[in-house]
């Protein structure tokens, strides 16, 4: 990684750092809430009526709810398989 | 990657003479390679989500996750997981001119 020869103070670096952690977490939270609409209109609404019935409601509640257990477990099944193969290599 | 395209902003760029300075960036380096690397693998992770999701949320969400929803999505990430390393393996194999298929049944 090349930072052009610029000397940062601490003072910068720790700003740029927060910066940084700032803009992940924004971009993860997007990324998040895009996927979820997407998956949860198509699971929830399947034929688009007149109105936002109290039925679709209770689904895409449940729906944001369960995407969210997945993400997590695939994260955890991920982290586990990463672990495993760099176990193998070693 | 250098800071400047990186979408970091800095208002002045150089640094204050008779600040604190750290002789290298490494730690800054290092932060951003970690960062990078962690953007990675999230960006992994969505797609994952993405695609078992498709696979194995068959039925309506009900209030929890169901015990073969869950079975499914840790097999769908492992077994995409040795798909993307099976091709990569078989195309590596197959440039050196070098047939697998013989053990594959």
């Amino acid at each position: 990684m090349d930072l052009g020869g610029v000397q940062l103070t601490n003072e910068k670096k720790a700003e740029v750092m927060a910066q940084v952690r700032q803009q992940v977490a924004i971009a993860n939270l997007q990324e998040t809430i895009q996927k979820m609409t997407e998956k949860c209109f198509n699971k929830c609404i399947t034929k688009p009526g007149t109105s936002f019935a109290a039925s679709e409601q209770k689904c895409v509640a449940m729906c944001m709810d369960r995407y969210m257990d997945s993400l997590n477990l695939v994260s955890k099944t991920y982290s586990n398989r990463i672990q495993q193969e760099a176990g193998r290599i070693q | 990657m250098s800071l400047m395209d990186s979408g970091l902003n800095f208002e002045d760029g150089s640094i204050a003479s008779g600040m604190r300075v750290n002789n290298n960036n490494k730690d800054l380096e290092n932060f951003l390679m970690l960062e990078r690397e962690k953007a990675k693998m999230t960006a992994q992770m969505f797609e994952f989500t993405d695609i078992c999701w498709d696979k194995c949320m068959t039925d309506k969400p009900s209030t929890r996750l169901e015990s073969k929803t869950e079975t499914c999505i840790v097999n769908c990430v492992d077994r995409f997981i040795d798909i993307s390393m099976f091709i990569a393996n078989r195309l590596t194999q197959k440039s050196q001119g070098l047939s697998d298929l013989d053990g594959l049944d």
